[in-house]
Order: C-alpha cells, then sequence, then structure tokens
C-alpha cells in the first residue's frame, strides 16, 4: 500500500495513541479508496493523502482537543512555549539525544509537531506543506 | 544587515528555499559570520537528529495485514458496482504505488542532494573545516587510503583557477566518502566521491538536483564511484572542475 509506513508514523505523532492512530490510517485509506474520483492525475498523490489523513484526524475528538490547545493564527506563543521568542527549532536545539528529542517533539503543540514532521522528517517542500495548510502562505 | 535579520531566514536557507539571488547572499554572510554559521551548523546537526528520531514508529504486520483485507473489494449485491469498485481500488493502488515508488524514488534521491548540500553547508560553516589541509593532491589523497574503502584520484589543478583547501571524511547515512574542498574565485566548492553501490539511493545520469536546492551541482558515476560537486560557484565553474576529476579519473 502506498505511503503506509509513513502515513502510519504520522499518524502515531498526531493521535499519540497506537489505537487511534490505526483507526485513522485505516479511515483514511477507506476514504482514498472512496474519494479517488476527486483526485487529480499528475498532481501530489503523497499530499492529497496526508490531506485525508489530517483532515480526518481534526476532525475527530483527539484532533478537535488538540487543536483547540493553541490557536494556529494566535500571535502568543501559548503556555506551552512560555518565550515569547521560541520557536519549535529553538527549543529542540536545547535537547540532545533521540528520547529527549522524542519527549520534546511529542510536548510540542500539535501544529508546530505537524509542521516539523512534514517539514523535516517527511522532507517535504514548503509547497507541499502549504497544500496541507491551505491558510498558511510558505514562507 | 545585522545578524538578528539573518537569524530569521536562516532556517528557510537550510531548507533550500530561497530564491537563488537571495541564497548568494546569505552564503556569503555565513562565510564571513561566525555567529551565523555556528548557527548554521547547529541547526544542520539538529536536523538530522529530529529526521532519526522522528521516524520512531512502524505498522505492525497484523495491522498491515488487516487494512489491505478491508480496503480489498468486497463481494457486491449488484455485481456492476462491485466490478466498479475493484476497477477503483486497483486504479488507487497503482496509481498510488507508481506516484508513491516516483516519489519515493525522487524523495530518496531528493534525500541524497539535500544531505550533500547540508555537508557543504556544515562543513564550510565549522571553524575547522578539513581534516588535512594542503593544495597538494599528492599530500591529500594518501591521507585517505584505509580510511575510505576505495582509490579514487583527484586531477592536476595546474593551469586552472582552482585550488585545493584540503578534505575531510564524511559519511552519507553511514556510506564513508571523500569530501574534498576548493576555491575558485573566492567561491567554495566540495566535491563528494562516494562507492556507488553503498549509496542509500539509485542515481543516474537523468538524476537532475531539486529545483530548490539553491546551489549549482553535477553528479556522475565513473569507475564505481559517485561524484558530486556542488557549491555557490557558477554552474560554468561547476562544470569545469567537474571535467578535470572525470578527465583525472579516466
Amino acid at each position: 500500500m502506498p505511503l503506509f509506513d509513513q502515513l502510519y508514523n504520522f499518524a502515531r505523532w498526531l493521535t499519540q495513541n497506537r489505537e487511534e492512530a490505526e483507526d485513522l490510517v485505516q479511515e483514511t485509506y477507506a476514504k482514498a479508496l472512496k474519494g479517488f474520483s476527486s483526485f487529480q492525475l499528475g498532481t501530489n498523490f503523497r499530499a492529497w493523502m496526508y490531506r485525508i489523513l489530517r483532515n480526518t484526524f481534526l476532525s475527530s475528538r483527539t484532533g478537535l482537543r488538540a487543536a483547540s490547545t493553541v490557536p494556529l493564527d494566535s500571535e502568543d506563543d501559548g503556555p506551552e512555549l512560555g518565550v515569547e521568542s521560541e520557536t519549535p527549532e529553538t527549543i529542540l536545539t536545547r535537547r540532545s539525544n533521540s528520547q529527549l528529542l522524542q519527549s520534546a517533539i511529542d510536548d510540542l503543540p500539535i501544529h508546530y509537531r505537524e509542521a516539523l514532521l512534514l517539514c523535516e522528517v517527511e522532507e517535504m517542500s514548503y509547497q507541499e506543506i502549504a497544500e496541507l495548510f491551505p491558510f498558511l502562505s510558505a514562507r | 544587515m545585522v545578524c538578528k535579520s539573518w537569524t530569521a531566514t536562516l532556517d528557510t536557507y537550510l531548507d533550500g528555499e530561497l530564491a537563488e539571488e537571495e541564497m548568494r547572499t546569505f552564503d556569503a554572510h555565513v562565510h564571513s559570520c561566525a555567529s551565523c554559521s555556528s548557527d548554521a551548523l547547529t541547526r544542520v546537526q539538529m536536523r538530522r537528529t529530529i529526521q532519526v528520531a522522528g521516524k520512531r514508529f512502524t505498522p505492525s504486520g497484523e495491522f498491515r495485514r488487516r487494512v489491505q483485507q478491508s480496503i480489498a473489494p468486497k463481494r457486491q449485491r449488484s455485481p456492476r458496482l462491485g466490478w466498479i469498485f475493484a476497477a477503483a481500488a486497483v486504479v488507487v493502488l497503482v496509481v498510488g504505488a507508481l506516484t508513491s515508488t516516483y516519489v519515493g524514488t525522487r524523495s530518496g534521491r531528493d534525500h541524497v542532494f539535500s544531505e550533500i548540500a547540508d555537508w557543504h553547508v556544515a562543513t564550510l560553516a565549522s571553524s575547522s573545516p578539513v581534516d588535512v589541509i594542503s593544495s597538494d593532491r599528492h599530500t591529500v589523497k594518501p591521507w585517505f587510503q584505509g580510511k575510505v574503502p576505495f582509490a579514487f584520484d583527484l586531477p592536476e589543478l595546474q593551469n586552472s583557477e582552482f585550488s585545493l583547501l584540503g578534505g575531510r571524511m564524511t559519511y552519507l547515512d553511514q556510506t564513508p566518502g571523500a569530501h574534498l574542498i576548493y576555491d575558485v574565485r573566492k567561491h567554495h566548492i566540495s566535491v563528494f566521491v562516494f562507492q556507488e553501490r553503498s549509496l542509500p539511493a539509485r542515481l543516474d545520469e537523468k538524476s537532475l538536483s531539486p529545483k530548490n536546492l539553491s546551489f549549482n551541482m553535477e553528479t556522475w558515476s565513473q569507475g564505481g564511484l559517485r561524484y558530486f560537486v556542488i557549491g555557490d560557484a557558477s554552474a560554468a565553474d561547476i562544470n569545469s572542475l567537474a571535467k578535470l576529476f572525470k578527465t583525472g579519473a579516466s
């Protein structure tokens, strides 16, 4: 199945729960199959699948709860970040080993976690990431 | 421009998402600013660590089978609907497999190019970019013996505009290789040499560097070795140095 391992890894990071991640991935593939007529051949299949997964997650109970923690367009960094000038990168610079890093990624607010994973782990371009976050423009 | 402004752009620079002109300007700044070059090196190292840490979860075999079974075409009351459903499933899986194979191949290739670019940036930002400092190829070449599992030739640079600064060991996904640094008109160019068969992604003569790389690069395979020549020098200079290597290795 295309992108199965990558989607599962991403789903686990989003849901932080194995069972929920499995449900999310299963539902993603079911929706992709059902809605395949909406996919335009020649466009970015990977972005399309990730968009389905992400939208499915955000409309779930866990996703709604996670997304409501920090408003995406808020000018404040939110209680999780604390210091005004902190970014995901500056937080993670302070951690050095993998376990601490994984814990740090877990602790990031959901939208920061998504952006970091899509950019650094999935190596998506800004353009691809922007397709998943239609209200964002690439830096 | 003060460093505070550059710091805000650093991540975009390292992601290879700056416009070409901005990239050259930023590159020149990184070379001259100890603070920004140190920051760049730290960020590159952190990106690598994040990549490793981020690929944390793998699906179980049981779950994989369950999903495969769930999306397999089921028996329908209407045989016609059944055929339509089955056809859709086949199309999704085939298109997805072809696209993701292309994307996978391309992303594997892009990963290699991205790593090469990262090493080029990180090395130049380092306070000690080379482990063997010499402009003499007869000094640099033997230094690599016993350190890399292959032999390679360095070209004669007499009557060329290039000068050798030295070399260092490098690794591409744990594959050892040689990293040489050249200078041409105040531009640094990195030349990487690896064993072709040990590389994590398959590259061929048609492999083009991704458009967002923001460096000029040439790559080719010769004598079982894969060469990468990369830098912010002009494409003509990159090509000239590549030709010197190709001629020297033949």
